[in-house]
């Protein structure tokens, strides 16, 4: 697919990359500002950072560079290589997200034909780089994080991935972009002036995404591989300085990058009622309607996250086998027999 | 009245607290967010707390009253006030009475460090030459900073409140802090700076 | 759906389970290995430093020991040093959070071996800090336990109403932590004008923030599944185990030392009940003590309406010698039964006190409870044992 500019493939690309580089870790400042830091504050009657920068807007860079600053350390019997290969793994996984995110009708990265399929694949990376971390850290408590991280992904992955595969009967496609185009296009009996947001027909679907979604993000009903109190931070107990610094920001940039495709593929994603699905100016105005769903999603999440105390992992299990899995596996039952009727 | 599930419950709390905390005003103005009032967090080198007059802030002494009897000393629990002192003679009260002698304090040193604020001293000085004050703001870089001497207790003297009165039903008397005169201030050292 | 399991039912369920644990790792086959696994001495869930040497055989326990006495202090040892005075100052240090309430047995012991009696004022005063320091204690529990199984927000929220009550406690006696406000024959000092008003206010906020974590934390599905028939303690084990406080009412067991050996204060003046649960488990711990706070906040409103005036100091020497002889007395403490027992020789201090804390018992059923168990699991049943390192280790 050639870009909108009629760029050189070189030229394009670096544009991208150059975005991308932006754009990731903005989102992840701006997640871990808005939620992490102010709302929680509110939630709990606080008033978060005030002191660097306006309202403390620059306290999580003040951070970063904190953790710049400190010390690099290795356990002295840990798996060196893998130690250090961790954290990029995990964060590698989480810009791998981004490049199949479509903000407008041109502005995606790649728009690949099997793009959720992809972004599915992708997301779980990270497990992969959280287990490293868990085995290289040659720690009891970060060796059982990683494990329950491992356990998680078995039991979550599946009803995520049959979460989507409703919305992707509806809409004919594992393209990101179609998906947009068939709620952009679609109509809720005859009536087509919002479209047809997959959220109304696909709300069991949405549900089942959300709650996998906060399991893949170990946000905090589902969050035993962290485990503050258990496991005193589970697999990245070891952790210190610049290292701690990537897992914290694949953290918030995989929960941006989740919201986003719950934005894509059950909100609406980048159209705006209203506008012809290919007008040139929603390369502007689509990314800005983009945010603000994703932002809406985002506070979901962290709402939950403040709010509610974490599962056992058992129960976790128990959870998701015995109810995830089933009312998923109906939901894509459901919607193919629609699909096929109607 | 079917009953919230309690996940939808806890939300609504959280949803709350936050909703109070960023729009504490009313009326009109509710929707002027003003987290700074709707928090209940003290914003500390900005702002200050209030302690309440009671509270075991710093001991203030008022060295007038002092005899360096050692009575605060010997009841210290962790030994942390340091007293030396010697008599002077002083002119009889009324004419043609018997000279007094009277004790001057030399050295009255709280150390801070050590001390655990449990007001045993103050309570036990039968002359009302200690007192509590509220005041907080005293920390130090260096530990040995901690030892206040009797100059610097007896500025605190100035930060003293007025006793509380108290509920009704009490048989308790209120007790009155003495004046903090600069002119009369320790006239037994006067008195000896003079002979 | 069947009857939800008896407590001794699941006590053989996890007692089995860990029976074949403990044959697998004969099976050499079988033999994954033991991992043992420190919680503390330095670890979140800990309050401090107590240390916790499990064996484990994947993520469940095998065998939970608690190792004690990173933080022994000497208390015990430094009173027989000190006069009577100086030692209020050192033992509201045990329990840390609830200090007012541990001056008042010990002295209690030395009044009764002085034959003092306070005066009723003071006595009403005496219970009305009592009950505030079991608030301020309490709640604070109540928002802990849910950082313990995971919940951020409620600690908060406890931290900042739990603030109130010790603005309150430190308006009248100088200390928000540490009153040492006790005396032998009364108390230091009378409360100042407006403080019964103000008590009142934030009595009606405490039960407002009661209500608030039944919403938050005690309503939530997740966290009744993550409680339920967790821990389980029947009655008669935690009765073989010295339990005491909530953790024994929340065993079906009916015993209030404020009800049933009240030792001179004002509970037998004032209309309460005790609450207790049949069910044993973690999460009756925790209801019982929510619904204790609240009753807690019941019995101030009523004490703070009732005080009687006349003095808050009986006659008693200004040097205090206790004549000899030995005293216990023990009060239903916050945490659970506080004893001291006092023995003197006649001088100015104590000649030997032994302090019997709550805690120190109560954790000392976790190696029974904690066999079988998960990881996650001793998280939740020592956070709803509730101990206070300080009254541990003393």
């Amino acid at each position: 697919m050639t870009g909108a500019l009629g760029l050189a493939y070189w030229a394009e690309t670096s544009i991208k990359l150059g975005v991308a580089l932006i754009v990731i870790p903005t989102a992840a400042l701006m997640l871990g500002y808005l939620f992490l830091l102010k709302m929680m504050a509110f939630m709990q009657s606080r008033l978060g950072p005030q002191d660097v920068g306006p309202y403390g807007t620059l306290q999580l860079i003040a951070d970063a560079v904190k953790f710049l600053q400190k010390e690099d350390i290795h356990p002295a019997v840990a798996d060196r290589r893998v130690f250090r290969a961790a954290p990029v793994v995990v964060l590698a996984s989480s810009f791998l997200l981004f490049v199949v995110l479509p903000t407008g009708p041109d502005a995606v990265v790649e728009n690949l034909d099997t793009g959720i399929f992809y972004a599915m694949a992708v997301s779980s990376l990270s497990v992969l780089g959280v287990l490293m971390a868990g085995w290289a850290s040659a720690n009891k408590y970060a060796l059982l994080g990683g494990l329950r991280a491992a356990g998680q992904l078995i039991a979550y992955e599946l009803p995520l991935i049959l979460a989507v595969m409703g919305v992707v009967i509806q809409a004919d496609s594992l393209n990101l972009q179609e998906i947009v185009r068939a709620q952009a296009e679609g109509e809720i009996f005859g009536f087509g002036l919002i479209g047809n947001p997959f959220i109304l027909t696909q709300f069991i679907g949405f549900l089942i995404f959300m709650i996998s979604a906060q399991a893949e993000l170990t946000q905090t009903p589902f969050d035993m591989p962290v485990a503050e109190t258990e496991l005193v931070g589970g697999f990245h107990v070891e952790y210190t300085g610049f290292r701690f610094l990537l897992f914290f920001m694949a953290e918030v940039a995989t929960a941006f990058a989740f919201s986003a495709l719950a934005t894509v593929m059950f909100l609406g994603g980048w159209w705006i009622p209203g506008f012809d699905f290919n007008a040139p100016v929603l390369n502007v105005l689509g990314p800005v309607v983009m945010l603000v769903k994703i932002l809406v999603v985002a506070f979901i999440i962290f709402w939950i996250r403040f709010t509610y105390p974490r599962l056992r992992e058992d129960q976790l299990q128990k959870f998701a086998w015995k109810v995830l899995i089933p009312l998923s596996l109906a939901n894509i039952v459901v919607t193919g027999i629609f699909k096929v009727v109607l | 009245m079917p009953q919230l599930p309690g996940l939808l419950k806890g939300l609504g709390v959280t949803a709350r607290t936050a909703m109070r905390t960023l729009f504490p005003k009313r009326g009109i103005r509710t929707l002027i967010p003003a987290p700074q009032q709707g928090s209940v967090t003290v914003q500390y080198p900005h702002e200050k707390e209030a302690p309440p007059d009671r509270a075991r802030g710093v001991i203030a002494l008022h060295e007038e009253n002092c005899t360096a009897c050692m009575l605060c000393s010997r009841s210290c629990p962790d030994w942390c006030i340091y007293i030396e002192g010697h008599k002077v003679k002083a002119p009889p009260r009324r004419a043609g009475g018997a000279v007094r002698s009277v004790n001057v304090v030399d050295r009255f040193d709280i150390d801070y460090a050590l001390c655990m604020y449990c007001g045993i001293c103050v309570e036990v000085c039968p002359f009302d030459a200690l007192f509590w004050s509220p005041e907080y703001e005293y920390s130090e870089p260096h530990i040995a900073d901690l030892l206040h001497d009797r100059i610097r207790l007896s500025e605190w003297m100035e930060t003293v409140p007025e006793f509380l009165e108290y509920e009704p039903g009490s048989e308790q008397k209120v007790r009155k802090v003495p004046d903090f005169g600069t002119d009369d201030f320790a006239p037994a050292r006067k008195l000896e700076a003079g002979s | 759906m069947s009857p939800p399991p008896t407590a001794s039912a699941l006590r053989e369920q996890q007692a089995y389970v860990a029976a074949q644990a403990a044959d697998a790792r004969v099976n050499v086959e079988l033999d994954t290995g033991d991992m043992t696994l420190n919680i503390g001495p330095q670890h979140p869930a800990t309050h401090g430093t107590l240390r916790i040497a499990c064996q484990l055989d994947g993520e469940q326990v095998i065998s939970a020991e608690p190792l004690m006495g990173y933080m022994h202090r000497g208390y015990e040892k430094l009173c027989e040093v000190r006069t009577y005075p100086q030692c209020t100052t050192l033992i509201n240090r045990i329990d840390w959070l609830g200090s007012f309430a541990n001056e008042v047995p010990f002295i209690l012991a030395a009044e009764q071996l002085m034959g003092v009696e306070a005066p009723p004022r003071a006595q009403w005063i005496r219970t009305i800090l009592f009950e505030l320091s079991r608030i301020a204690n309490v709640s604070l529990f109540l928002g802990d336990m849910g950082v313990q199984v995971g919940a951020l927000t409620p600690v908060f929220f406890a931290f900042r109403d739990r603030e109130r009550v010790l603005n309150q406690i430190e308006e009248v006696t100088g200390g928000r932590f540490h009153p040492n406000f006790d005396r032998i024959g009364g108390l230091k000092d009378d409360i100042p004008r407006g403080w019964i008003a103000e008590t009142h206010a934030v009595m009606a906020k405490m039960r407002g923030f009661c209500d608030e974590m039944e919403d938050l934390l005690m309503g939530n599905e997740i966290f009744q599944t993550r409680c339920r028939s967790v821990g389980v303690i029947p009655g008669d084990v935690a009765l073989s185990y010295g339990l005491s406080g909530a953790n024994l009412r929340a065993s079906g067991v009916d015993w209030d030392l404020r009800r049933d050996a009240n030792p001179g204060l004002a509970w037998d003046q004032v209309d309460w009940r005790v609450w207790t649960h049949p069910d044993g488990d973690s999460f009756a711990r925790y209801w019982v003590r929510l619904q204790e706070t609240r009753e807690a906040t019941k019995i101030v409103d009523q004490l703070l309406d009732g005080i009687p005036s006349g003095p808050i100091m009986a006659k008693v020497p200004r040097i205090i010698k206790v004549p000899a002889g030995e005293a216990y007395v023990s009060t239903e403490n916050p945490l659970g039964e506080m004893g001291y027992y006092v023995v003197s020789k006649g001088g100015l201090g104590p000649f030997r006190v032994k302090i019997r804390t709550p805690s120190f018992s109560n954790i000392s059923v976790v190696p029974w409870v904690m066999r079988g168990t998960y990881v996650p699991d001793i998280i939740t049943i020592l956070g709803s044992l509730y101990f206070i390192l300080g009254d541990i280790d003393r």
